[in-house]
């Protein structure tokens, strides 16, 4: 009898459709069909040259993502990291420029911003002062000090051997795209099938059910934030490393991206919900909107109004769904 | 779960100090007394009364603001879309007069209508809906902002009649005109928030919104209306700096979230709900906008200034939430 339903339920049709309509399913969808979609308007969008270049453009930001999606996952934000990832890049930037050994300056950014997100992560998780005012002040602290510490000077003559960005592995793989691919992977693996991944879930869908299970949220928190900035780290060198000069401004609303990626990508906000799979994926999609917009003849300072309905809608979508799943 | 409710002090050590000196309020009016001598010391320039006459112009912007957002920050909530609706709304109005022909005085109706929708909107979607106000803000952060950048394609407005920048920039009775704005706001606002029903239902749904429901308060008929007011005063905020500034941009009003926020917060105003006041408020605002003075007039560039603030802002929460923990611990 067991047997006979559970192969009832495998062939539910509802049930099949609705595995496929899965958030990674659809955005794959999406990113392929506006391809074609837009491709056919205006053939040059299909090239293979610009796809490319907007994954290679781009791909800090998923990168960027992946951390940004285990903290909101763990249930909570950080609206810091776009300043954050300026001056993770302009450190590197200068070390490189002042001589420093290449491995050096390449690692101070991943140490500088593992540093900065697990002091946010301490004071978040073990003081109790809620992420959204920690992340605000630390935005403005990083943002400032920022600019008033170069003075807005950008860093040039940067050695060749810096550009990270530019290598290619066997000659055709990117090496932003190939570190993309392999961060969302790993991260993906580690959340579904080790103890401290899935403690990220547990803590942010029901922390204190997650603290009977013996799990530490504060330590899971730190965790999630000193992760956080190691890939944070890692983006500032693909974004430092992609072009010859580095603006010692922050990028603005690199932040804004950021966290739209992950909401897109099914991350639910609400915590404990959601994979670093989507997350990349709605990252690729969102570079994707952004450059068929100037195919399409739409001006570029739409993207922002895009983005917002971007957000509000996957938003709206995912509170939907999960109302109705808590109904049923 | 608390650390501090495992160590009970007794009910006596409570009592040597009473206890409305351990306010926020009053110990941050205290600092912000002893900050105003000390930066008149060092700048002769700093305690003049031109010079905080035109402090309390330059503060009028985000402090129109401040008020609305304390009342949603009490009800547990946040906004952090304020400054793009200011962004949208100063478009609007130059966009309205310059490219649909309306007379000034329509267009700034229509900016005030277009600031309480963008807050209508945040309203009802966070009721409705139940998006948690910190997302839906977000979004709408991009969006409004979106929208600003979208219609105005980066161009700026410019060249408004001269009897519009009379409350930017004139006196009235020897006061900023803009300063009087703000002074009836404060007076309104704390007389709502202090003796009408309206704003104990503020604190009540601060405190235990699920209470407060079963009560039978109007839960999100009072939400709804804190965020169209908070979209409201940013119309009106936008007004009067454009007034000020005399010219229309899609970047104004970038970073003002943050300056709302820390002042509210540094005014006492717990961001987990429930408690505030506005003159704690108010002592915020003049914090923050005479740090930024004091600073700049000892030769601190503007940008080291954020980062004062971002550094008291985070500091403030921590010593407030502390505080909060061994009152509700004793």
């Amino acid at each position: 009898m067991t047997a006979v339903t559970l192969a009832g339920a495998e062939t539910d049709p509802r049930r099949r459709l609705k595995a496929f309509a899965s958030q990674e399913a659809l955005l794959a969808i999406a990113v392929i069909g506006l391809a074609i979609v837009v491709g056919l308007y205006n053939p040059r969008f299909m090239a293979a040259r610009n796809l490319s270049d907007v994954l290679l453009g781009n791909a800090y930001i998923a990168v960027a993502a992946v951390g940004m999606s285990m903290v909101i996952i763990s249930g909570n934000i950080d609206i810091s990291v776009g300043a954050l990832i300026g001056v993770l890049a302009t450190i590197s930037g200068t070390l490189a420029v002042n001589g420093a050994p290449i491995v050096v300056a390449w690692l101070a950014a991943l140490v500088a911003g593992v540093v900065v997100m697990a002091l946010q992560g301490v004071i978040i998780a073990y003081l109790r002062i809620p992420a959204i005012v920690v992340t605000l002040g630390m935005l403005s602290i990083l943002k400032g000090g920022l600019i008033s510490v170069t003075g807005g000077k950008w860093i040039t003559d940067l050695p060749d051997s810096f550009h990270l960005a530019d290598i290619e592995l066997f000659g055709v793989l990117p090496f932003p795209v190939f570190l993309m691919i392999l961060v969302t992977i790993l991260a993906a693996l580690w959340m579904r099938y080790s103890a401290s991944g899935r403690a990220i879930y547990a803590v942010g869908g029901n922390a204190e059910a997650a603290r009977l299970c013996g799990i530490s949220q504060p330590r899971t928190v730190v965790m999630v934030f000193a992760l956080h900035g190691l890939f944070a780290g890692a983006a500032a060198l693909l974004y430092a490393t992609q072009l010859r000069v580095i603006q010692s401004t922050v990028p603005p609303n690199l932040e804004l991206t950021i966290i739209t990626a992950s909401v897109v990508g099914g991350v639910s906000i609400l915590g404990g919900v959601g994979t670093v799979v989507g997350s990349t994926l709605a990252a690729v999609l969102i570079a994707e909107i952004a450059s068929a917009l100037v195919f399409i003849d739409v001006s570029p300072y739409w993207i922002r109004a895009v983005q917002g309905v971007l957000i509000l809608v996957t938003v709206i979508a995912d509170i939907l769904r999960r109302r109705r799943t808590a109904g049923a | 779960m608390s650390a501090m409710s495992e160590i009970p002090l007794p009910q006596a050590a409570k009592r040597v100090v009473p206890w409305w000196l351990l306010r926020h309020e009053t110990m941050l009016a205290v600092i912000l007394l002893i900050a105003l001598i000390g930066l008149g010391g060092l700048n002769s320039r700093f305690l003049t009364l031109d010079n905080l006459l035109n402090q309390g112009r330059l503060t009028t912007e985000v402090g129109l603001i401040a008020l609305p957002m304390t009342f949603i920050i009490i009800t547990g909530g946040i906004d952090l879309s304020v400054g793009s609706i200011v962004g949208l709304c100063a478009i609007l109005l130059g966009y309205s007069w310059k490219v649909f022909g309306f007379p000034l005085p329509l267009a700034i109706g229509f900016s005030l209508l277009v600031g309480a929708t963008a807050g209508f909107l945040n309203g009802i979607v966070i009721t409705r809906v139940k998006v948690p106000p910190l997302i839906m803000t977000i979004a709408t952060l991009a969006l409004y902002r979106g929208l600003a950048e979208g219609i105005s394609q980066a161009r700026s407005v410019r060249g408004y009649p001269e009897w519009f920048y009379f409350v930017g920039q004139e006196n009235l009775f020897g006061v900023p005109a803009q300063l009087w704005l703000l002074l009836i706001a404060i007076v309104v606002s704390a007389i709502v928030l202090d003796r009408t029903t309206f704003g104990r239902t503020l604190y009540a749904i601060g405190s235990n919104e699920t209470a407060a429901r079963f009560s039978g308060l109007p839960v999100d008929r009072v939400k709804l209306i804190i965020y169209t007011l908070s979209g409201l005063m940013a119309g009106i905020s936008a007004c009067v700096l454009v007034s000020r500034v005399t010219t229309t941009r899609s970047d104004m009003g970038i970073g003002y979230e943050l300056d709302v926020i820390a002042a509210v917060v540094l005014g006492g105003t717990s961001i987990f709900g429930g408690v505030g006041t506005i003159w704690g408020t108010v002592v915020g605002l003049a914090m923050i906008q005479l740090l930024k003075n004091g600073l700049a007039l000892t030769g601190v560039k503007g940008d080291a200034t954020i980062v004062v603030i971002g550094t008291v802002l985070i500091l403030s929460t921590l010593v407030a939430g502390s505080l909060q923990r061994r009152r509700e611990g004793v």
